[in-house]
């Protein structure tokens, strides 16, 4: 039977491979989809691992989030250093990382902290950043890069560097009297630490001794060691990262920033922010879910009229059948094998279709995001929607098997159409 | 040997009308066929039949009346059953589109033995294996089978067709072989010798034959001529009925 079922496809091979192929995409859309909205989230919530708390100008949590995590969008307002030292100096804190953003280099944001930033940033299963190369920024112009930068750019240990204020992709102003020495390279880690050039805090006010209100002063430019020389003490940074000796303290100590009296503070939880992301996105996500549900539920109408518009014609085939002694429930257990196959083989292309989709959106996002996507073996909740899908095919399929049931008890062994 | 068992096929006060509100299209009081007899039915398109066949190979049920066949009340057959007992005894060939195009010709021959186990076995007993009885059958056909074998049934013409049909219908011995105006789609010359083949093939596996057709000119090859006319009641006073075929 399945012999003959597989020979009838081939017959009919140009409308059994769009029926494949429209079934292919629909898996592979919606399995794309579903990776990318987990990957994304696990990606997200790897960022940042071990902060208690992320303290910035006052403006939205979710704001906050995504400008000192994942160098999304731009601060509003700094903090200035008078808070960070009262911060720092509170009982509950355990250590701060100061984090200045602002600058860019071809591209990636340059971000000014200290050496807490390398000993005391965690991400994913709670990882410390690790050098593939060189070691942290001692001197005001060196420059620590993200494995990203240092492989897009091809940079090596002691390259010098020219950093552009602004965080444009193509900087109108550049810092040219300043050129930054790389003096170590991180190992990769999934995040956006990968596409950042980090420096001291010092070096992002070498950076501005020229410049006075966004503005180039005239002039030759201060000359790299009279800058070595000057009073470097950061007047303001854009965020903080804070963890706590005890995280009972969390909301307190919350509450206490939020409330700060001589500068407008805010202070999130960086899990709590998160949530309030995904609420956002949520939406967005269950839109592509149903666009995607829909697609699959198109892939399958039409298996379902490529084998209903094919019965008219194989009537003939099927009193052929029946003459030579076929059942009509042979002729039922015929169209359903059909429909069997054609699922099937569009599930595999699907899967396959996959994870070329993966493949190539993980590099994009890697590059563009520094998200991690990885190619994984299907999960529980794809093999589910897979499962759900072939059901599905099989029932696509018993409709036009009844119908070619029906029509082969009618037609009997009739030949005439 | 019972008459029942003697007569392969026996029809008994058989009714048989589409619907209630249409006059009867087979009205026949008696008509049986004995063992390897070959009987030639002639009818005007029409004339009911191929009702009458279907009513024999057990597709139609009559709305009165006994049709047996190889000794077998058709009427005391369920579905299912009537479907292996028409694979089982039976051997059909129809005027054209015998075949399935997707299949080779020798899987066409043996498609009811995929159905039946009884045909399969009955074939595997006359030759050595299915394979060799569908080259045997392909051979008394004056097929050459290493030629044809595994060719596509589309690139055969269409007395090549026919003939694969018959082997098809003879391959596992089925107690009757029904043909349906099988010559109609063939010319006069071809006609003659695939007539030859049918009845010497039918001859040797012992079949019994029953040949419809509308052209009476054949019906001097055959033991006995029937005008549907003549048996079928129905036949004389339906006029009307020339849509039904």
């Amino acid at each position: 039977m399945i012999g003959i079922a597989w020979k009838s496809i081939c017959n009919r091979w140009t409308t059994a491979v769009l029926a494949v192929l429209a079934i292919a995409m629909s898996v592979a859309l919606i399995l794309t989809v579903e990776k990318i909205r987990r990957d994304a989230r696990d990606s997200f919530a790897q960022t940042v691992s071990g902060t208690d708390l992320i303290i910035g100008a006052r403006s939205g949590s979710v704001q906050l989030l995504l400008y000192s995590v994942f160098r999304i969008g731009n601060a509003t307002n700094n903090i200035s250093w008078k808070s960070v030292e009262e911060i720092r100096q509170r009982q509950a804190v355990d250590w701060i990382i100061p984090i200045s953003l602002g600058d860019s280099h071809a591209g990636f944001r340059v971000l000014g902290t200290n050496h807490d930033y390398f000993e005391r940033y965690r991400y994913g299963d709670k990882r410390s950043l690790e050098f593939a190369s060189g070691k942290p920024f001692d001197d005001v112009f060196d420059a620590v890069l993200g494995s990203e930068v240092a492989a897009q750019l091809g940079y090596k240990i002691a390259d010098s560097m020219v950093v552009a204020h602004g965080t444009g992709k193509v900087a109108l102003v550049e810092h040219e009297n300043q050129p930054f020495k790389v003096s170590g390279i991180l190992k990769p880690t999934g995040t956006p630490v990968d596409r950042a050039v980090h420096v001291s805090l010092e070096g992002i006010e070498a950076m501005h001794v020229d410049w006075r209100n966004g503005a180039a002063v005239k002039g030759e430019g201060t000359d790299a060691d009279v800058v070595r020389g000057m009073d470097l003490k950061p007047r303001a940074v854009t965020a903080l990262l804070v963890g706590l000796s005890s995280r009972g303290a969390v909301f307190r100590e919350q509450r206490a920033i939020n409330t700060y009296r001589a500068e407008p503070l805010l202070a999130i939880l960086p899990g709590v922010a998160l949530q309030e992301l995904w609420g956002l996105i949520s939406v967005a996500e269950k839109a592509l879910l149903i666009v995607s549900i829909c697609v699959v539920v198109a892939g399958l109408v039409n298996l379902m009229s490529v084998l209903l518009a094919g019965l008219n014609e194989r009537r003939r085939e099927m009193a052929v059948l029946r003459s030579a002694g076929a059942k009509p429930a042979n002729v039922f257990l015929l169209l359903c094998i059909e429909s069997a196959v054609l699922t099937i083989g569009g599930i595999i292309l699907g899967l396959a279709l996959h994870y070329l989709l993966t493949g190539l959106g993980a590099l994009f996002l890697q590059q563009r995001f520094g998200l991690s996507v990885a190619l994984s073996l299907p999960g529980s909740t794809d093999l589910k929607i897979l499962l759900a899908i072939a059901v599905a095919g099989l029932l696509a399929g018993t409709l036009p098997a009844l119908q070619a049931y029906r029509k082969s008890l009618a037609d009997g062994l009739s030949h005439r159409l | 040997m019972s008459e029942s068992v003697s007569h392969v096929v026996r029809l008994n006060q058989v009714n048989f009308h589409w619907s209630k509100s249409l006059k009867a299209v087979i009205d026949i009081p008696e008509f049986s066929m004995r063992r390897g007899e070959s009987v030639f039915l002639q009818g005007a398109s029409g004339s009911g039949k191929t009702t009458l066949l279907s009513l024999i190979a057990a597709v139609l049920q009559p709305q009165s009346g006994q049709v047996s066949v190889d000794g077998v009340e058709l009427g005391t057959l369920r579905g299912g059953q009537r479907d292996q007992f028409r694979v089982d005894r039976i051997g059909l060939v129809f005027q054209q589109f015998n075949l399935l195009p997707f299949l080779s010709v020798s899987e066409n021959i043996q498609l009811p033995c995929r159905f039946s186990k009884l045909r399969r076995s009955q074939a595997v007993h006359a030759g050595k294996s299915i394979d060799e009885e569908t080259d045997r059958l392909l051979s008394a056909m004056h097929l050459s089978p290493s030629d044809i074998k595994n060719r596509k049934v589309t690139d055969l013409s269409v007395g090549q067709q026919q003939r694969v049909a018959v082997a098809r219908a003879l391959i596992g011995r089925p107690k009757l072989i029904i043909a349906d105006e099988p010559t109609s789609a063939l010319d006069s010359d071809t006609r003659q010798a695939f007539l030859q083949l049918l009845f010497s093939e039918v001859h040797a596996a012992g079949c019994t034959l029953l040949f419809v057709s509308h052209d009476a000119s054949l019906g001097s090859m055959f033991d006995r001529s029937v005008n549907l006319k003549d048996i079928n009641l129905a036949a004389n006073n339906s006029d009307m009925l020339g849509a039904t075929g």
